[in-house]
C-alpha cells in the first residue's frame, strides 16, 4: 500500500490550510484544474480537493483546504510527518489550455488555490493572465504571493474593504470586460458557487467564455456512483468525469447549490461530535496562524 | 437452508442464510447422482467440478472438497452466495429433471458456499501453499473486482508477478462498494483478497489507471500483460422531471455509501450520511434494485417499493433475491412506470408519479413491450428515490487509450472466448465490456483472459 506521507500541514488564513503531502505519482501526472479524492482514516468521508500546487522533483503536491466539516478538520490535525490515508487522483479532466490571448482568472475565497495552477498553465500557453483575488475580509486573501507569480497583473477586492479594492469580484471583472482597449477572451472562476453563478451572470452578455470549477459531493471521484451529478446546458453531467470544468452559461447553479445542501444537517452532526471530542486542539491548530 | 426471520433480519445487516450445518450439507450432497453427463460442470462460468466437489462433501471429506473447487474457482464463497445457480448449474441438475422441477435440483450454490465457510474456519495446514516456478513475467490487473481477482489468482498461480491497481481505498470492486453485506459479508471478501496477497499478488489501492499511470506507462514499467477489469460505469437515470431532486440516488451511489462508506453506521464509527426516509421507491427489476430496496429497510425505512414497468415473470433479478425481497415486506408495484420526481419547494422529493403499463407485443429483448396506458397517472408519496436501472461504461481509461476499441456505448470490444482487445498485450473483460453483468460471468472473463495471457507469455503470439 502506498503512502502519503504529510510534509507540512500549516495554516495560512483563518480555517484554511496548506499540506504538502508526498505523492510521487500525482504530482509528475497532474495537469492543471485537476483534483484528488481524500480519504483521511477510515470512517471519514471521501471529499474531492484540487490540486493547488505540485512538485514532480521532490514528488509532492499541495491541497489547501477550508475546515468546514469533520474530514477537513482532522486534516488540519494531522501533523507533518503522519500520513495522510488515502489519496486518489490526479482525477478530473484537465483544464483545456492554449493561447487564448488575455485570461482573467477569478478566486473567490479558497477557490484562489484552484485558479494557481491553471494561471500557471495559461501563462505558460503564452496568455496574458490578469488575476482577481477575492475574500471578504483581508485575513482571507490566500496565496497572493504564488499567484503574483503566475500572472500579469493581480486585483485584490474585498467585501469589506480591508485590502485592495473594496467590493465583490464582479466589480473588478465588470471593469476590464468594459475596458475597449485590452479585449478579455476568456474568464476562469473558481469559488463558492454564488460567485461563480455572478460571474457566468456578468459575462454572459459580453459573450465572453466562462469556465467554471464545481467542487460537488463525490464518492468514489472515479464515475462510479454519479452523485456529483449537475445540470449542464439541459443534460446530466458528472462533475468527476466530465468536469470539474464547465461552460459556466450553461451550469445550472441554483440546482447544484440545492443538491449541496443535502446533507447539511448529518454534517453539522458529525462536525459537532468531532468538536465535543477535539474542539481545543482544532483551535489550537487554527490560533498557530497568529504566531505566525 | 435455515435463514434469519424475515421480520427480524429486515433490521440488521447480517448475512440471511445461516448456512449448511455439517450433517445438512452431507445430506443434501447425498442427493447428487453422480450422473455420467456432468450438465453442471457445463453450466458453470468456471468449469467447476461440480459432482466431484460433491462426492467429497458426501464423505465429509470437507477441506479435500475446498480444494477441488479451488481449482478451478478462486472465490467459492463468493459464489456460493451471488451466483445465479438456477440460471448456471442448477438449471441443467438431472436431479432436478427426474423431478421435473427446478427447485429440487441438488442445491449446488448452497453446498459450495458450505465448503468454502467451512475451508476458511477449519483451515488445513499447508493448505494453500503451492510451489510456483517463478515465470519472471509481470501482469498488471486493473481494477480489482471479480474479474480482476480471478485472474489475478490464476496468473500468479502460474507463475507471473501479478500487480492488481484499484482506484478506491479498498480491495473487491462491486463485492465491497455494491452487494451489501447482509449478502455477501465483507470479511468473506477480505478473507478471499488477504489469500491473494498471501499468494504473492501485489495490491496498489487509490490508482486511476488512465489519470495518472496510462496503460502505455503500465508497458513502459515493465509489465508483459495488462487486464482490464474496470466494471460498472455511470449510472443511468430515467431523465425525468425531478431527477436532480434532493433525495434522489442512483442506486450505485445509495450502495456504496451503505456499503463501501458504512453509512448505515453514521454517528457511530462512519461520517457518510445516506438520507433515511420513511417511504423509499426504487426503480427497477434486477438484483441491484432488490439490493436496494432491501437495504433502505435495513436503514430504517417503514416502507420500501420497488415500481417495475413489467410483470413479475419478467423481472431480471434473481427468484431467491425477489423472494428475499417479498418477505421482508419490499412491496412490489409492477406494470408502472415513474414519468416525473415530484417536490417540495425546497426540492426535497415528496413522491413519484407513475403511469400504470400494458404488457405489449415483445421487444427487441423477447421480453413483452410495456405500453403505456394513457390517463393512468398517479402520484406515490416517497422520500427517497433509488434509481436502480443499470449504467454505462466508465470512460476514464478507454478515453486514455484511444488504441483499444470500444463499441456503441463506450464499452471494450474484446474477443469473447479470449478476451483480447484490438491493442496488443491488453485483455478485457467483465462490466467494462459486458455492460452490467453478473459476478460470475466476469469470474469467467477474468479466467479465460489469464488462460489466454498464459498461452501469450509462453508463446509471443498475439
Amino acid at each position: 500500500m502506498s503512502s502519503f506521507r504529510i510534509r507540512s500541514n500549516d495554516p495560512i488564513a483563518p480555517s484554511v490550510f496548506r499540506m504538502e503531502v508526498e505523492a510521487p505519482d500525482i504530482a509528475k501526472y497532474r495537469r492543471a484544474g485537476q483534483f484528488v479524492i481524500v480519504h483521511p482514516s477510515g470512517g471519514r468521508e471521501r471529499i474531492p480537493l484540487t490540486i493547488a500546487d505540485a512538485d514532480p522533483v521532490a514528488g509532492t503536491i499541495t491541497l489547501v483546504y477550508q475546515v468546514v466539516g469533520r474530514t477537513t478538520a482532522e486534516m488540519a490535525l494531522l501533523p507533518a510527518g503522519g500520513d495522510l490515508g488515502d489519496v486518489a487522483g490526479p482525477l478530473g479532466k484537465p483544464t483545456h489550455v492554449e493561447n487564448f490571448g488575455t485570461v482573467v482568472c477569478v478566486g473567490g475565497g479558497i477557490g484562489v488555490a484552484p485558479s494557481h495552477p491553471i494561471a500557471q498553465a495559461m501563462k505558460s500557453a503564452g496568455n496574458r493572465v490578469i488575476s482577481i483575488l477575492g475574500a471578504r475580509t483581508a485575513d482571507l486573501i490566500i496565496m497572493e504571493r504564488e499567484m503574483r507569480l503566475a500572472s500579469d497583473d493581480v486585483i485584490c477586492v474585498t467585501d469589506d474593504g480591508s485590502y485592495g479594492r473594496k467590493g465583490l469580484v464582479t466589480d473588478a471583472l465588470k471593469d476590464l470586460l468594459d475596458d475597449p482597449s485590452a479585449p478579455v477572451n476568456l474568464v476562469v472562476a473558481i469559488g463558492p458557487p454564488v460567485m461563480m453563478k455572478a460571474v457566468s451572470e456578468l459575462t454572459r452578455p459580453y459573450g465572453v467564455k466562462t469556465f467554471v470549477s464545481l467542487n460537488t459531493v463525490m464518492i468514489d471521484g472515479t464515475g462510479m456512483c454519479g452523485g456529483c451529478r449537475v445540470t449542464v446546458g439541459g443534460k446530466t453531467k458528472f462533475v468527476c468525469v466530465d468536469g470539474p470544468e464547465f461552460d459556466g452559461h450553461g451550469v445550472d447553479f441554483d440546482g447544484m447549490m440545492r443538491r449541496q445542501r443535502m446533507y447539511s444537517a448529518d454534517e453539522k452532526v458529525s462536525y459537532q461530535a468531532f468538536l465535543k471530542e477535539h474542539g481545543c486542539r482544532l483551535e489550537e491548530r487554527i490560533r498557530e496562524l497568529k504566531r505566525g | 437452508m435455515r435463514e434469519q426471520d424475515p421480520l427480524e433480519r429486515r433490521r440488521n445487516i447480517r448475512e440471511v442464510p445461516f448456512g449448511y450445518s455439517p450433517e445438512e450439507a452431507m445430506l443434501e450432497a447425498s442427493r447428487c447422482l453422480l450422473c455420467r453427463n456432468k450438465p453442471c460442470i457445463e453450466g458453470c462460468p468456471v468449469a467447476v467440478d461440480i459432482p466431484g466437489f460433491i462426492d467429497l462433501v458426501s464423505q465429509g471429506l470437507f477441506n479435500q472438497a475446498a480444494e477441488l473447487i479451488r481449482k478451478t474457482n478462486c472465490l467459492p464463497a463468493v459464489c456460493g452466495r451471488v451466483c445465479p445457480q438456477e440460471e448456471q448449474c442448477q438449471a441443467v441438475c438431472t436431479v432436478a429433471k427426474s423431478h421435473k422441477d427446478q427447485a429440487m435440483s441438488v442445491q449446488i450454490g448452497k453446498l459450495e458456499r458450505f465448503v468454502a465457510d467451512w475451508d476458511r474456519e477449519h483451515p488445513v495446514d499447508g493448505d494453500g501453499d503451492r510451489a510456483v516456478k517463478p515465470t519472471g513475467r509481470k501482469v498488471a490487473i486493473i481494477g480489482s473486482g471479480p474479474g480482476g481477482l480471478t485472474a489475478a489468482g490464476d496468473l500468479a498461480d502460474a507463475g507471473h508477478e501479478v500487480t492488481i491497481f484499484e482506484a478506491l481505498h479498498r480491495t473487491g470492486g462491486v463485492l465491497v462498494y455494491g452487494i451489501p453485506e447482509f449478502r455477501l459479508p465483507k470479511d468473506i471478501v477480505e478473507f478471499e483478497v488477504e489469500g491473494l496477497v498471501r499468494r504473492g499478488v501485489n495490491i496498489v489501492t487509490n490508482v486511476a489507471i488512465g489519470k495518472s499511470k496510462s496503460v502505455d506507462d503500465l508497458f513502459a514499467e515493465g509489465f508483459d500483460a495488462i487486464f482490464i477489469a474496470t466494471g460498472a460505469g455511470l449510472p443511468w437515470f430515467k431523465n425525468i422531471p425531478g431527477e436532480d431532486s434532493l433525495g434522489v440516488y442512483s442506486a450505485n451511489e445509495y450502495l456504496t455509501r451503505a456499503n463501501l462508506m458504512d453509512a448505515y453506521r453514521f454517528g457511530d464509527g462512519s461520517d457518510t450520511p445516506i438520507m433515511r426516509g420513511k417511504t423509499v421507491v426504487t426503480f427497477g427489476g434486477g438484483n441491484v434494485a432488490m439490493d436496494a430496496a432491501r437495504t433502505a429497510l435495513r436503514l430504517g425505512a417503514d416502507e420500501s417499493i420497488i415500481v417495475y414497468r413489467r410483470s413479475l415473470a419478467e423481472m431480471p433479478a434473481r427468484i431467491e433475491e425477489i423472494h428475499h425481497a417479498q418477505e421482508e415486506g419490499v412491496r412490489f408495484e409492477l406494470l408502472q412506470d415513474a414519468v416525473e420526481i415530484v417536490a417540495d419547494e425546497a426540492g426535497w422529493v415528496t413522491g413519484v408519479t407513475c403511469q400504470k403499463m400494458a404488457l405489449g407485443e415483445p421487444d427487441r429483448s423477447g421480453r413483452p413491450r410495456p405500453v403505456p396506458i394513457p390517463g393512468s397517472e398517479f402520484v406515490m408519496p416517497c422520500s427517497v428515490v433509488i434509481c436502480a436501472i443499470g449504467n454505462g461504461a466508465n470512460p476514464i481509461l478507454t478515453e486514455a487509450t484511444p488504441a483499444i476499441e470500444t463499441g456503441k456505448w463506450g464499452n471494450i470490444v474484446a474477443d469473447p472466448v479470449t478476451g483480447r482487445t484490438s491493442m496488443k498485450g491488453v485483455w478485457a473483460g467483465g462490466d467494462i465490456v459486458r455492460g452490467g453483468a453478473t459476478v460470475i460471468l466476469a469470474m469467467g472473463d477474468g479466467r479465460r483472459a489469464a488462460e489466454s495471457i498464459n498461452e501469450y507469455l509462453r508463446t509471443g503470439v498475439w
